[in-house]
């Protein structure tokens, strides 16, 4: 096991906990950079999705993980910028602002269904922002003149500095860069007042207003900078996309959100790494498992959403931390071997435990 | 000594209910300032109502001549006012570090923008804010339970970090919800010292809901004792102990 001898307290502020941590993260920095050269156009194509899904992951985590406000119409979010990104393109607007737009947009409809919901909470926050992910999905079908509802709309290829993001490669190279933007926004706003404030939202409303925590601001900037992260997100999802069309921001997008931060393990950012690769890879997993079904249950229809039914319901009935939390199990097991304790993480099994704030 | 808290004729009703009936006291610069009554006086209203999670039907609160009666929840803190809970009000998820730092939430400088983006602002904050949590973690004695998590503490140690959260505000004053509920008798008369310490050596003034009144008697200045959300009695803990309407209130009969 490795001790950390701490001598100042700016230590304590760093993103990387020890250089070891530089060294990996800066070793995964590098493999995911020459992977395109590497790879064939099928995996890296599926590798930018992941990426895409694990932006719009961040926003949750911060939403829903770390403030603890539910929301079951991010796809909402999603779609808005990703029509934002394919209107302003084909208007003719350089990406290097159409992306940030697609953000702020996205930030503007979430500050519009995060003030009205401020007093609520639980199933009834749930219900309200379903009902949000249902009105912004038939106005994008139902704003013909602007979206051209059910007849889709081609998404132009962007450029930046010159250079065309195109094809798989560019996709996935862009979704690397605002990857680690919003992962370096979420570790900024974990270290600082900020996060701690959302956090103390989330466990106690009464004492965080007695600390000096103003609820309808913290809450309204939480479902704002969720929202901003998932715009940028929608926006190179429509260039991963092509062509958009208004029903694939639908309930089941949400609820796949949802999967990757129950199911990478809530209140981490790492969960919500496992939890892209976990979403994305599934239905991968599920068309190769088609082949060796019989042919009844392999043609169901309903095969893949009640699967991730399923496995939502599973996980958080038998590993509530999810994914990270399993690995950071593993690892104690490993760490303390042989003297490994049954009882090591019971305490912290029944409370939604944050990685760091 | 001038009043540094004034509440002024004080009244909150719930439906049909007076919780708070007229209620006026005046608590001075450095005491330590309890309020006793039998269960549903209305003690805990009124720290509610002071740190505005209640709005009062009538009547004022004043805190150094200003009127706070309209100051919403979340910058009573800002104003210097903290306070603990009844039923420990702790961010469970946390470490007593991280909780010491959200007290110190109300003296936040930096922007949101310049949190997001991690500015020198933001930094040079969250230092000055980690050397006033380790001030309070050295006047607690909390240094063992430094990054331990909330819910692997035992009761009485979550008692003395809600006091080390609410002292993280750099209060002027400080109200105490039932200090020495679920602790044991050692552990009561700690926290007896604490409020001493706090008083004494940090100059807080204290107003503090009690039902021991050993530990009543042990630190307070004065005592007020409501019944039925009226004032029954106000004055020293001995003359309040001794008051023919408390004794009644509290043992029946007619003494």
């Amino acid at each position: 096991m490795r001790y950390l001898f701490k001598t100042s307290y700016s230590q304590d502020l760093t993103i990387w906990r020890h250089n070891g941590d530089l060294f990996w993260y800066g070793l995964l920095a590098a493999v995911m950079f020459v992977l395109p050269f590497v790879l064939g156009t099928f995996y890296i194509g599926e590798l930018g999705a992941v990426f895409i899904f694990a932006i719009a992951g961040v926003g949750l985590m911060l939403l829903t993980g770390y403030t603890g406000l539910v929301n079951l119409g991010h796809a909402a979010f999603l779609g808005i910028g990703a029509y934002t990104e394919a209107v302003l393109l084909t208007a003719g607007w350089p990406f290097i602002v159409t992306l940030p737009m697609s953000g702020i947009l996205a930030a503007i409809a979430g500050i519009a269904i995060g003030i009205p919901t401020l007093r609520m909470s639980g199933l009834y926050l749930a219900i309200a922002t379903l009902a949000f992910g249902q009105i912004v999905a038939t106005v994008l079908e139902k704003w013909d003149s602007v979206t051209h509802g059910f007849d889709g709309m081609p998404v132009p290829i962007p450029s930046i500095f010159g250079v065309q993001i195109q094809g798989a490669t560019g996709v996935y190279y862009a979704a690397l860069v605002v990857l680690v933007f919003s992962l370096w926004v979420a570790c900024n706003i974990l270290r600082t007042p900020l996060g701690r404030a959302l956090v103390a939202i989330r466990d106690s409303e009464i004492s965080a207003q007695s600390m000096g925590i103003n609820l309808a601001l913290y809450k309204t900037i939480s479902f704002a900078v969720a929202a901003f992260l998932t715009g940028l997100a929608g926006a190179l999802f429509a260039h991963y996309v092509n062509f958009l069309a208004p029903d694939s921001f639908d309930i089941l997008l949400s609820i796949q959100f949802l999967t990757i931060v129950f199911v990478g393990g809530i209140g981490s950012l790492h969960g919500v790494i496992f939890g892209a690769l976990f979403v994305r890879l599934l239905p991968q997993a599920i068309a190769i498992a088609r082949d060796y079904l019989p042919s009844k249950l392999a043609h169901l229809p309903g095969l893949e959403p009640s699967v991730f039914g399923l496995i939502l319901v599973l996980v958080i009935l038998f590993e509530p931390a999810g994914i990270y939390g399993r690995w950071l199990k593993t690892k104690e097991y490993f760490q303390a071997f042989p003297m490994h304790r049954r009882s090591a993480f019971r305490r912290q099994r029944t409370y939604t435990r944050s990685e760091r704030v | 000594m001038a009043a540094m808290f004034r509440a002024d004729d004080l009244s909150v009703q719930f439906g049909g209910i007076r919780a708070v009936d007229s209620v006026s006291f005046e608590v001075r610069a450095g005491e330590v300032f309890s309020i006793i009554g039998p269960n549903g006086a209305g003690k805990t209203t009124i720290f509610n109502l002071i740190s505005r999670i209640y709005q009062p039907t009538s009547g004022k609160l004043m805190l150094d001549g200003r009127d706070i009666t309209s100051v919403p929840a979340y910058q009573v803190a800002g104003l210097g006012i903290a306070r603990t809970f009844q039923n420990i009000e702790l961010f469970q998820n946390a470490s007593v570090l991280q909780n010491l730092l959200i007290g110190c939430h109300c003296h936040v400088k930096a922007g949101i923008l310049s949190q997001i983006c991690f500015l020198p602002s933001a930094k040079r904050d969250e230092l000055v804010h980690r050397e006033r949590a380790e001030d309070v973690i050295a006047f607690l004695g909390l240094q063992r339970y430094r990054h331990t998590l909330i819910g692997s503490l035992p009761y009485g140690v979550r008692k003395v970090v809600e006091l080390g959260r609410a002292l993280c505000t750099e209060p002027k004053l400080l109200l105490l919800d039932e200090p020495s509920s679920g602790l044991n008798v050692e552990e009561t008369e700690g926290m007896g010292y604490w409020i001493e310490d706090i008083k004494q050596d940090l100059g807080i003034t204290v107003i503090m809901v009690e039902h021991d009144m050993s530990l009543v008697s042990a630190v307070s200045d004065r005592v007020l004792a409501l019944n039925y959300g009226r004032v029954m009695a106000l004055g020293t803990p001995r003359e309040v102990q001794t008051h023919p309407d408390v004794v009644r209130a509290y043992i029946g009969g007619e003494a």
